[in-house]
């Protein structure tokens, strides 16, 4: 084991004997390209609502219980994906993300959710992960839409403004904290903060 | 067949007899043959001013839109406002005592399961003219009147 790491150091210290310093160089670069743009495009294409939803717990349980909500369907036809919300925008952050789908892809293999009782029993862990996850980055993902320097409180309703610029304005509270259920159904709320 | 012929003249006769009398119905004044147009919907009232009942036992109107409000055995998103506790932060009118007697006139600790489903009486009201005239009066009215 050792004598092959060292017989490979061997052979990557000493200068190349068949191929030309240009080859490599440009041969290096374009591989380089072709792998990054592979990779990239390998996370893009899971990062599609056509991805997320090719699972049927994802197609029959959340995607159909987001379809009547305003995400989905509204006035002016704009509407969020499930990574809009699920997945952080920039990239460190975003493939940290994916990391953790990990478990979640164990999860499929292994049918943790595959029957809706199974997913509605699991509902309130599930749920209490997002919402962790959005009040430790001050509800990220609603605000990269959602962004509160270009909210206009007079344009809301007296309730809404009211509500907005006393929870939201000194960050006494975070989106989640009040918009919880925005776009799938709530688990059991029993004991969580604000519900009866 | 002479039979038969003397039905379906007599039910065509009858439809176009009917169809000429102003009948008001939900339908309005569109024959039965004709496709009539349907009135555009009717935008939910947003005004957040709460609205003065008809009658003391009436159920208060809902105020603002409800849309997409979860009510079910496991959450119930009005009382996350309504709720006793809620009304500090939210200012919301709390639903009324009543809501936490049974059956039987004992107060419960929290809303009776009989008065949860808010939507059963507490609606929204929509932007539009009523589809019927109305002479009701409330009852101050009335008495002021006589």
């Amino acid at each position: 084991m050792w004598s092959l790491a060292k017989e490979y150091w061997r052979v990557l210290t000493r200068p190349s004997v068949h191929f030309s310093l240009g080859f490599l160089t440009f041969g290096g670069f374009l591989a380089g390209v072709i792998f990054w743009g592979g990779f990239n495009t390998a996370l893009e294409v899971s990062n599609t609502e056509a991805f997320c939803t090719g699972c049927h717990e994802m197609s029959d349980n959340v995607y159909q219980e987001l379809k009547p909500t305003i995400h989905y369907t509204n006035r002016s036809g704009v509407r969020a994906t499930c990574p809009d919300c699920h997945v952080p925008h920039d990239w460190t952050n975003k493939i940290a993300r994916k990391m953790q789908a990990t478990k979640e892809v164990w999860g499929k293999v292994f049918g943790i959710i595959d029957t809706r009782e199974k997913f509605v029993a699991k509902r309130r862990e599930l749920a209490e992960h997002e919402w962790a996850r959005l009040e430790a980055n001050n509800s990220l993902e609603c605000r990269n839409c959602h962004n509160f320097s270009y909210m206009d409180l007079t344009r809301q309703s007296p309730r809404a403004s009211e509500a907005h610029e006393e929870f939201l304005t000194g960050g006494k509270k975070t989106c989640i904290d009040c918009h919880k259920g925005i776009a799938h159904e709530l688990p059991d709320m029993t004991g969580v903060p604000g519900w009866q | 067949m002479k039979t038969y012929a003397f039905i379906i003249v007599l039910a065509v006769a009858a439809t176009a007899a009917w169809a000429a009398e102003p009948i008001a119905t939900l339908r309005g004044p569109a024959s039965l043959i004709e496709q009539a147009t349907a009135p555009s919907m009717a935008k939910v009232s947003n005004t957040d001013l709460r609205r003065m009942r008809n009658y003391p036992e009436q159920p208060p109107t809902i105020p603002h839109l409800i849309r997409d409000y979860q009510i079910d055995r496991n959450a119930n998103k009005c009382l996350s406002c309504h709720s006793r506790r809620a009304t500090v932060d939210s200012r919301a009118p709390m639903v009324s005592i009543t809501h936490f007697m049974n059956r039987d006139g004992q107060f419960l600790a929290s809303v009776s399961p009989r008065r949860y489903f808010c939507t059963q009486c507490h609606v929204t009201q929509q932007v539009t003219k009523p589809l019927v005239g109305n002479s009701f009066v409330d009852i101050d009215s009335a008495l002021s009147n006589e």
